[in-house]
């Protein structure tokens, strides 16, 4: 425990490799996850984070590699013999108990004595704040009282790392956002390592501190939510993570690429000349002008409105470009320029809002 | 803090992933192994027994000799005439019971799943009551209602048309296996037109069918698992059935059953007797196979 | 999708109504007509001849039903409690594991259960002539406890599956996450869940032993009955009073099983409501 990197590092994965069968669920993958650090592993189904976190919990062995939890090897070890603790997709909570001895079971199997399980879990059921239920069984519980459930009987055990699956998949919309923020909060206020897996890009962005993206069992990104939403490392971070449009197009220089049409268009990248990439553009970056005004700064395409789509906080036009289209959103702002179908555009961006994305 | 001791483990390994791989099944191995080990020992050798004797041949003394092989079993059962009346009764009352099963219990279980369900529960408990109520004990109650000067007799008597011989007939027969049997239509029948989204009838009316027509094209067929499933668990026992032929039935009126039991525990043709239980149980299996086939699940 | 299927109407409702009042009556009445028939003064069974509790008393003082109900009674313990333990065994490898030879065991264990008991008796008895011979075993309390185990194994195991099937998997993992240790986790998360199935289970391995003719006759030796094949035994000599009496000893006895095991089977509903 001396030296740096494990001090700080809650988890470290180093070429974690998970198949079932012939099927490669996780495909040799980097992490390190710090102490006290919101993290979300993001993707979409069966793209192996729900594998990621199982392997942490210890209730999937890795096929091969070194899986860490500060700094001590426990890639053998069984769930029972890790300092983490899980909240389960859906729960998971025992039927046959009530609120308290759901809470208190993972102190009594740990041999802590009768009262003092009893106690901690009472205060670990009030930092829930869902004192008074204790009696009751889960199944007499609304969703989000389960959930504060299982939070406090994972919590209650002072985990290092804590995990949770998809914790908030089950709830509705204005109670998933409640318990977002308490989430945080509760990070915050216990300073443990938050691990959530997640397959909304929104909650994610969110809630976390850092986000690892994956597909394929492959890691493709990891950064902090602004990085990977204004940076994507590649096409499919570009597209998984918000809304975006994708030109297709080649690198002529670091400073230009050419679109599929033949337009040339001004784009940082440190790309060879010649290799296929797509401008990631977001629907806010671009804004909308009659054709013929002077663009001073970025570039420009010229297109047609197809459809306007009033959302009411902004309007949503689809411009028709000739050979595709792409999708532009203005605030609705009382002073802009409303446009309606058929009318005649320029669609106009600055060179920093676009990023230039490898497939 | 957590109790818990400060364990380290070790890099995980392909070779360690197999090995607890193989740990797990051996686990689950060990946990079947006593039923396993047991049916094997009572059930599966018991069943090489019967077909071993099947071919055997019966001795002078009513013992049995293993070492002739022969099929004169299996001959004797397209040659004797008693065993093609008796194949032929025993098929055509389980057939009768199966039938009769059915069109009572159809109606009962569609009528059973209308009802709201607090009274659809309560209805339940009192068919699995029977159900689960002693066999011979029900099979034994129709002997006393039918026999001579009993209260079936007295009731026909009272109302002047005479005693009437009831008991050791087939009707006797269907009447104690339709009896012993209906519960084993009705719970499959329930269990599947419960299921069934009672909209699909409302649409079926909606779209001009009558009555008989959305039962003819949307209950029955959705229903049919359960049917087939009811018409499987009664049709199996009814052809196998000893116990109610035995008590209700007659010389004249022998089964199956009775007629396997005979060549055990009196005619002391053991081989015969083998070769007779072998064909009931190809028969059971056949119907059954066809049914998982046909892609059911609830027996 | 559990609503009720459309309502039928005026006069198609009332003849439903009408047969389903029938069948209970078909049900019901020839066990009620016994029972009244039990503590009937008349030597001829099926006629009233005055109340009396005759009967009782003579099956009190017959030995030969004591030793059989006595039998009866020992075997049903035995074999239940052998094939609770192998059953739940099965039901939980079956359930949980993957394993050599499991399809085989899976078609092995369906088997007990679809075969109809006359075969199922000739097998059993050809098997025990033979192991008698060779191993010295007496036909009786050994034969007829080895041979229910044989058929209840498969039935405790399917009830018991049900419920295994029916029980979220993660609460295994939940409690393992939570330290217990493999064993910790069964008897403290799976154990409690699965044991309504178990005696439901339970009750129907006692209900099928106590109930079983067929079987029992084939393989019991000289002098050895249990009730169920001493009543038949008697019956088949021609009915007396007697019979009438100890039936519905059998019948409360059945009554008595389905009694307990709708209420397990009330807690089983209860508890898989979440």
């Amino acid at each position: 425990m001396s030296d740096v990197t494990t001090g700080s590092a809650a988890v470290e994965l180093r070429n974690v490799t998970k198949r079932f069968d012939e099927v490669v669920a996780v495909d040799a993958i980097d992490l390190t996850i710090a102490d006290g650090e919101f993290f979300a592993l993001l993707g979409p189904s069966g793209c192996g984070k729900t594998t990621t976190l199982r392997m942490i919990a210890g209730l999937e062995f890795p096929t091969e590699g070194s899986l860490k939890i500060f700094g001590d090897e426990v890639g053998t070890l069984p769930p029972n013999k890790r300092p983490v603790n899980t909240v389960f997709q859906n729960y998971a909570l025992f039927p046959h108990m009530n609120v308290l001895d759901n809470v208190a079971f993972g102190l009594k199997m740990q041999g802590v004595d009768k009262h003092e399980a009893r106690s901690r879990a009472q205060e670990s059921i009030g930092l829930v704040q869902l004192g008074g239920m204790e009696k009751r069984r889960p199944s007499q519980l609304s969703g989000g009282q389960q959930q504060r459930v299982a939070l406090a009987r994972a919590l209650v055990n002072e985990p290092k790392v804590l995990l949770l699956d998809e914790p908030l998949g089950a709830l509705d919309l204005k109670l998933r956002q409640e318990m977002q923020s308490e989430l945080k909060s509760l990070q915050q206020e216990l300073g443990v390592s938050f691990v959530f897996v997640t397959h909304d890009q929104e909650e994610a962005l969110t809630m976390s501190d850092r986000i690892a993206v994956m597909d394929k069992g492959e890691l493709l990104q990891v950064g902090s939510p602004e990085q990977i939403y204004e940076h994507p490392a590649n096409r499919f971070v570009a597209d998984f993570i918000g809304q975006t449009n994708l030109l297709e197009g080649t690198v002529a220089d670091h400073e230009t690429v050419v679109l599929s049409n033949g337009t040339r268009i001004a784009a940082h990248s440190d790309l060879a000349a010649g290799s296929a990439v797509a401008l990631s553009l977001r629907p806010e970056r671009a804004s909308l002008h009659s054709r013929g005004q002077d663009v001073t700064d970025g570039a420009n395409v010229d297109g047609v409105v197809a459809r306007v789509t009033y959302l009411g906080n902004a309007l949503v036009y689809i411009v028709n470009l000739d050979w595709m289209e792409i999708e532009v959103r203005d605030e609705n702002n009382p002073g802009a320029d409303r446009f309606h179908e058929g009318d005649e555009v320029s669609v106009l961006w600055s060179t920093e809002s676009v990023s230039v994305v490898t497939n | 803090m957590t109790t818990l001791d400060h364990v380290v483990g070790e890099v995980a390994t392909p070779e360690f992933e197999h090995a607890n791989e193989q740990l797990k099944r051996r686990r689950g191995f060990l946990m079947a192994l006593p039923a396993y080990a047991y049916l094997v020992v009572f059930f599966a050798l018991p069943l090489v027994f019967v077909v071993i004797y099947s071919f055997a041949t019966r001795n002078r003394f009513g013992g049995t000799d293993l070492a002739g092989w022969n099929l004169d079993s299996y001959q004797r059962l397209f040659t004797d005439d008693l065993v093609g009346t008796i194949l032929a009764r025993s098929l055509w009352l389980a057939l009768l019971t199966t039938v009769i099963c059915l069109v009572i219990a159809y109606p009962f279980a569609y009528y059973m799943s209308t009802r709201p369900e607090s009274v659809r529960n309560l209805m339940l408990v009192f068919v699995m009551i029977p159900f689960w109520t002693n066999f011979l004990v029900r099979n034994y109650a129709w002997r006393v209602i039918l026999g001579t000067d009993g209260p079936l007799s007295q009731t026909t008597e009272f109302l002047g048309l005479g005693p009437q011989k009831y008991l050791f007939t087939s009707t006797a027969i269907v009447l104690g296996m339709v009896y012993g049997f209906l519960p084993f239509m009705v719970l499959p029948l329930y269990a599947a037109i419960e299921r069934i989204d009672h909209g699909l009838l409302e649409a079926a009316r909606d779209l001009y069918g009558t009555g008989v027509q959305s039962f003819r094209h949307v209950l029955l067929p959705l229903s049919m698992p359960g049917v087939i499933a009811g018409s499987i668990l009664v049709f199996v026992p009814s052809l196998g059935a000893y116990v109610t032929p035995e008590i209700l039935g007659g010389a004249k009126t022998k089964l199956l059953g009775s007629h396997i039991v005979t060549q055990f525990l009196e005619a002391r043709n053991w081989p015969f007797g083998a070769a007779l239980s072998f064909v009931l149980m190809a028969v059971m299996l056949a119907t059954t196979i066809i049914y998982f086939r046909k892609g059911g699940r609830t027996l | 999708m559990s609503g009720t299927v459309a309502e039928p109407k005026g006069a198609t409702k009332r003849t439903l109504q009408g047969l389903s009042g029938l069948v209970y009556f078909f049900f019901y009445a020839p066990i009620i007509l016994l029972v009244i028939f039990s503590f009937s003064d008349n030597r001829n069974v099926g006629v009233w001849g005055g109340f009396t509790l005759d009967w009782y008393r003579e099956f009190g003082e017959s030995s030969g039903t004591q030793d059989a109900l006595w039998n009866s009674v020992q075997i049903g313990l035995v074999s239940t409690a052998v094939s609770v333990v192998l059953g739940t065994l099965a039901a939980l490898a079956l359930e949980r594991f993957t394993f050599r030879g499991k399809q085989v065991f899976d078609a092995l264990l369906y088997l007990p259960i679809i075969i109809p008991d006359v075969t199922m008796a000739v097998m059993l008895l050809l098997f025990f002539a033979q192991i008698a011979e060779w191993f010295g075993i007496t036909k009786g309390f050994a034969t007829i406890t080895l041979s229910h185990i044989a058929f209840s194994i498969s039935f405790v195991s399917i009830v018991v599956r049900a419920r295994l099937a029916g029980m979220d998997d993660k609460l295994e993992e939940a409690a393992m996450d939570l330290y217990a240790t493999r064993w910790m986790a069964f008897r403290h998360v799976t154990l409690p869940l699965i044991m309504p199935g178990i005696l439901g289970g339970a009750l129907l391995a006692m209900t099928l032993s106590l109930d079983d003719v067929v079987i029992t006759q084939f393989v019991t030796g000289p002098g050895w009955n249990t009730l169920p094949v001493f009543v038949f035994g008697l019956i088949r000599r021609g009915v007396t009073p007697l019979i009438n009496a100890v039936s519905v000893v059998m019948l409360v006895a059945s009554m008595g099983l389905v009694a307990l095991s709708l209420i397990t089977d009330r807690a089983r509903s209860s508890d898989s409501a979440t």
